[in-house]
Formats: C-alpha cells, sequence, structure tokens
C-alpha cells in the first residue's frame, strides 16, 4: 500500500521540491536576464531619465561601424592566442617536466608555488603589477637597469602599443599556474605502464612526451583551450584596475567596452548589443566544449 | 643512472632545474615585493625598489585598516560566508533531488540547470542592474549574495551530482529500510558520505567569492557594502599617493585566499580537476 502511494504522480510531483531553489536562483538570474538582454539590445534607453526608444537593429549597426568595438575585440583575441600559447601549451610542457621530476615534494612543491597568484584575486594581481610597471618605482624598470637594459625602460602601461602586452603578460603570470595543475593532474591519469612499456622501448625523455604524454592527454588540452577562450573574451578584472580601456581605448575589451557603454556613456541598448556578440561567442566555445566531452564518453 | 644519462642528460636536467626555479622566483619575487612594500615608507618605495624595509613597523596596516580596509574586510566575509552556504545547500539539494530521488522531468531539469555553466556574467549584466534596481536591492549586500549563489549553482550543482551519481544504490534502499524519510535520509546519510566534495565546492567557492570583481564594483558602490576587491581600488584612488598604505590593504585581500590554498589544496585540486574533465 504504502509503495503505491509512494509512486503516485503527487508524490513524485513533490519531490520537485529538492531542486526548485536551484531552478528558482538559475532562471530568474541567469537566464532571464540573457533572454532580456535580446530585447534591451533593440533599444535606445537612457537609465538615468528612464526614456526608451525602440531602435530595431540600429544598434548593431552602430557596432559594426565602431572602432573601438573591432579593437576590443581584437584585443580579446590578442589575449585568447597569448593565453592559449602560455597557458595551454606552455603550461602542458611545464606540467611533463614537473612530473618529470623525482621527487613526490618538488613536485607537489613547484605546482603549489606556480599555482599561488592564482589564489590572489586578479585584482590583487592587477594592482601589483601595475606597480610593477609602474616608469619611476618599478619593478620590472629597475630590473631592467639593473642588467644594463635600462634604455628599454619605458612607462609600460602608459602608451598603446605596450599596454594591452603588458596586461596580457600580467594574466599569464596570474593564470599559468592553475593550467599546469590541471595538465599535471592529466599527466598523473595516465596509466604507469604505458610509461613504463616506453622505458623499456629506450624511448627518450622528448619522444616519450610527443608519443606518450600529449596524445593521452589530448581530451585536457582540448577543454583547457576551450575555457582558455571562453575566458579571454570575458577579460574585465584585470584591464579595469591596470588601465581603464586606456589609454585612448588601446586597452578596451569588449567587457570594459560594454560597461564603458553602458554605465559611463548611458547607453544600455548598445551596451546590450555588446553583450549579444558576448554571448554568441561563449556559446559557441561552450558548445565545442560539451562537444568534446560528449566525443570522449562515445570513444570510452 | 648517472651513466646511462649521459653528459647530455646532466645538462638537460640541470637545464631544467634552472628553468623550473627560475619560474618560481619569477611567481614569488613580485609577491614578496609586494609584502614588503607593505612595511615601507613612501620615500623608501620611491628609492632603491629592492631594498628590504628599515623599519617594520605595521603602521601602514593601521592606516588602511582604518581607511576602509576594516569595512571592506567584514564585507567580503559577511558575503563569503552567506553565499558559500546558501550556494552548496542550494547545490547539495538539487543534486540530491536530480540524483537520488524519481522526480519528473528530471532530465531537462538537469539541462537547465547544468546549462548554466556555459553562460557570462557579463551578458547578464545589463538586464541583472535593471532587475536589481526594480527590486530595491540594488547597492545592497543581498545583490551580491543573491548574484554569487544564482551563478555559482551550476558549477557546484555540477560537482556534488557527478559524486552523488557515484554512491551505490543500495544506501538508499537501507535509509528505506529503516524507514527513513527524504529529508532525514538526505542529512544523516547522503549529505556526510558527500563530504570530500562537499570540502572542494566550499573552498572553490570561498575562492570565488573572495576574489570577484564584475558584479561587486557594478552593484556596490557606498563604502558599507564594498568588498575587498572593489575596495582596494577605491583606496588606490582615494589616497592615490600613500602607495604602501595600498599595498598593505592588497596583503591584507592575499593572506586569507593562499593560506586557505594551502590548507586545502587537495580538495581545491581535486574540485578543479572533476570540475573541467570529469
Amino acid at each position: 500500500m504504502r509503495t503505491i502511494f509512494r509512486r503516485a504522480p503527487f508524490q513524485r510531483a513533490l519531490g520537485l521540491a529538492w531542486v526548485i531553489p536551484a531552478l528558482a536562483l538559475v532562471g530568474v538570474f541567469v537566464y532571464l536576464p540573457l533572454v532580456q538582454n535580446f530585447g534591451f539590445s533593440t533599444l535606445k534607453w537612457d537609465i538615468y531619465s528612464g526614456s526608451q526608444e525602440y531602435v530595431g537593429l540600429e544598434n548593431y549597426r552602430k557596432l559594426i561601424g565602431d572602432p573601438v568595438f573591432w579593437s576590443s575585440f581584437g584585443n580579446n583575441l590578442l589575449y585568447a592566442v597569448v593565453s592559449i600559447a602560455f597557458q595551454v601549451f606552455g603550461a602542458l610542457l611545464l606540467a611533463a617536466l614537473v612530473e618529470s621530476i623525482r621527487s613526490e615534494r618538488w613536485r607537489r612543491g613547484l605546482r603549489a608555488v606556480y599555482f599561488i597568484p592564482s589564489a590572489i584575486s586578479l585584482t590583487v594581481a592587477g594592482l601589483l603589477f601595475y606597480f610593477v610597471y609602474e616608469p619611476n618605482l618599478g619593478l620590472l624598470n629597475h630590473a631592467l637597469d639593473a642588467v644594463g637594459l635600462g634604455r628599454f625602460g619605458q612607462s609600460w602601461l602608459g602608451q598603446g602599443d605596450t599596454a594591452m602586452l603588458a596586461i596580457i603578460a600580467m594574466s599569464q603570470w596570474q593564470g599559468f599556474g592553475y593550467s599546469t595543475l590541471l595538465f599535471a593532474v592529466a599527466i598523473q591519469r595516465i596509466p604507469s605502464e604505458i610509461y613504463g612499456a616506453a622505458a623499456i622501448d629506450g624511448t627518450g625523455p622528448i619522444r616519450r612526451f610527443v608519443h606518450v604524454t600529449v596524445p593521452l592527454v589530448r581530451e585536457m588540452t582540448g577543454l583547457m583551450m576551450m575555457v582558455t577562450i571562453s575566458g579571454a573574451f570575458q577579460v574585465f578584472n584585470e584591464v579595469m584596475v591596470m588601465t581603464g580601456g586606456g589609454p585612448d581605448n588601446s586597452t578596451q575589451v569588449l567587457g570594459t567596452w560594454l560597461y564603458r557603454s553602458g554605465f559611463v556613456r548611458n547607453n544600455f541598448g548598445y551596451a546590450a548589443a555588446i553583450a549579444t556578440v558576448l554571448f554568441v561567442i561563449t556559446l559557441g566555445v561552450a558548445m565545442a566544449q560539451l562537444w568534446v566531452t560528449r566525443r570522449r564518453r562515445v570513444e570510452w | 643512472m648517472v651513466s646511462r644519462l649521459g653528459f647530455l642528460g646532466v645538462i638537460a636536467r640541470l637545464f631544467m632545474w634552472v628553468f623550473l626555479l627560475g619560474l618560481a622566483v619569477v611567481v614569488l619575487y613580485p609577491l614578496l615585493w609586494m609584502a614588503l612594500n607593505g612595511f615601507k615608507t613612501n620615500a623608501e618605495l620611491f628609492g632603491n625598489p629592492f631594498a628590504l624595509p628599515v623599519d617594520w613597523s605595521f603602521e601602514n596596516y593601521r592606516k588602511a585598516w582604518n581607511r576602509g580596509v576594516s569595512n571592506y574586510l567584514t564585507t567580503s566575509v559577511l558575503v563569503t560566508v552567506t553565499s558559500t552556504i546558501a550556494t552548496v545547500f542550494v547545490s547539495a539539494w538539487a543534486a540530491y533531488g536530480l540524483t537520488r530521488v524519481n522526480i519528473p522531468f528530471s532530465k531537462a531539469i538537469t539541462s537547465v540547470i547544468l546549462g548554466g555553466l556555459m553562460l557570462a556574467p557579463t551578458v547578464a549584466l545589463v538586464p541583472l542592474v535593471k532587475m536589481f534596481q526594480a527590486m530595491g536591492l540594488y547597492n545592497s549586500f543581498w545583490a551580491l549574495l543573491i548574484l554569487y549563489t544564482a551563478f555559482r549553482v551550476p558549477f557546484t550543482t555540477f560537482l556534488i551530482r557527478a559524486y552523488m551519481l557515484d554512491l551505490p544504490r543500495e544506501v538508499d534502499e537501507a535509509a528505506d529500510v529503516d524507514g527513513a524519510g527524504r529529508w532525514t535520509a538526505f542529512w544523516r546519510i547522503i549529505l556526510p558520505m558527500c563530504k570530500p566534495i562537499i570540502t572542494s565546492t566550499i573552498l572553490l567557492h570561498v575562492l570565488f567569492a573572495w576574489n570577484e570583481y564584475l558584479f561587486a564594483m557594478v552593484f556596490t558602490s557606498g563604502s558599507g557594502v564594498q568588498t575587498l576587491p572593489v575596495g582596494l581600488t577605491s583606496l588606490m584612488s582615494k589616497h592615490g599617493t600613500d602607495f604602501p598604505v595600498v599595498f598593505a590593504g592588497m596583503v591584507i585581500a592575499a593572506v586569507p585566499v593562499v593560506l586557505l590554498f594551502f590548507f586545502g589544496q587537495r580538495y581545491i585540486v581535486k574540485g578543479l580537476a572533476d570540475g573541467i574533465g570529469k
């Protein structure tokens, strides 16, 4: 009797109570704004006076003609390319080096040290490097001086042609330990018999890396690539803290340009249009990531 | 071993160690510099940047504390603690409902909750501001609590769900025989069994909430509701010339999470690894 009652639809529906808080939070604060954003992107909207006017695709048309939008997009792209080089391929190589150390204590210690910058906030890291790059008291110019390269010293964040690269360099410093750690975990999961077999064959460390490690962590490499690209298009914190998008908009990225358009220049419809572009990019990357994971599941 | 490694092998290993240790120095030195600068005077800071502080006084820390850092720290602790509790419970409930309870539409609900992982917070920014203004929660502690919870529930549910899926079915049957209701079974049996993953999710959420900047910056402006990351930037802009005080504030913001990482390393690594590729 009891079991029959338990299976009754009412009882089953009661089980929904477990998931309702999560559903409500995600639905109202994650999905709903996303849908609203499309609508907002068709408005000319002044949030202070509250005036809203439907302008169709006008914001998107303006976007296409906006040089700062394109330079922001280019900066995000540069961010992605450099981060893939250092935080995916560089980190994979580094993880393989660290994991080749025989002493467990050294392996653990190095992984932990490399990770420290990822534990502190991008705000602290960004402020720290603001000072590292500072022309008068900064470490970088003084270090260049100390090794006789003082003539290369400059105001790294103060000029358009070095500012973006300086921010990206800081971000590599902050993030490489995180991906190194994840690659290390992936390498540890490779069955030791495979390395044993390679050692018996007399395979050297470089060939072992190319023919054993790289193919066997391929899936992690794919995932890290997606995470890195997606992250590169969501950059906001470090740019805001270090340059605020300047000088002369040279370090503007999509996130900061969105913020500036909406909250400083009071053009929320335009900001929403930038958000739509970000949405398409990040969703595309997420879909690719899903595809990588699914394919693996089929293979196994 | 050395003979088999050969001369070239020894050289290669030497280079490797120089590289690995050099990289460690590149990571640690700026952090050390930051910590030392918190003890310097402005004149020392602008002198030789490699020098040690002359007088190890906590004066800059005291100043930083009085210029708002105490408020920022309190807000950060409050937001971190409350949003951690909310996120972990809401996610654990959802994970339990999706894995151990027979509920209608469970597949669709799973996709909806985990699908939230794919959406970037920046995209939702403009509508969220309007929404929170309409609710009268703009520029309040509640905005951060709600947003940190809502945007981290997908990831946290993902981790806990994966763990619960691996728990044996017999556990629920045993609970059923004991006559324990769902509620009791969750609190007394399933949740304690999930302790390792719960620890991971707590630590990862603390790292997130402590360091988050985008929402904290957009949704708060008064010093009573600003968290440390935003507070540090106002410390910088308000007292811009007294840099050692800013360094002291940075150290105050960084130390708790670095300690957290060192003590919870095992759980953090496990959570990160499961979170990306399980």
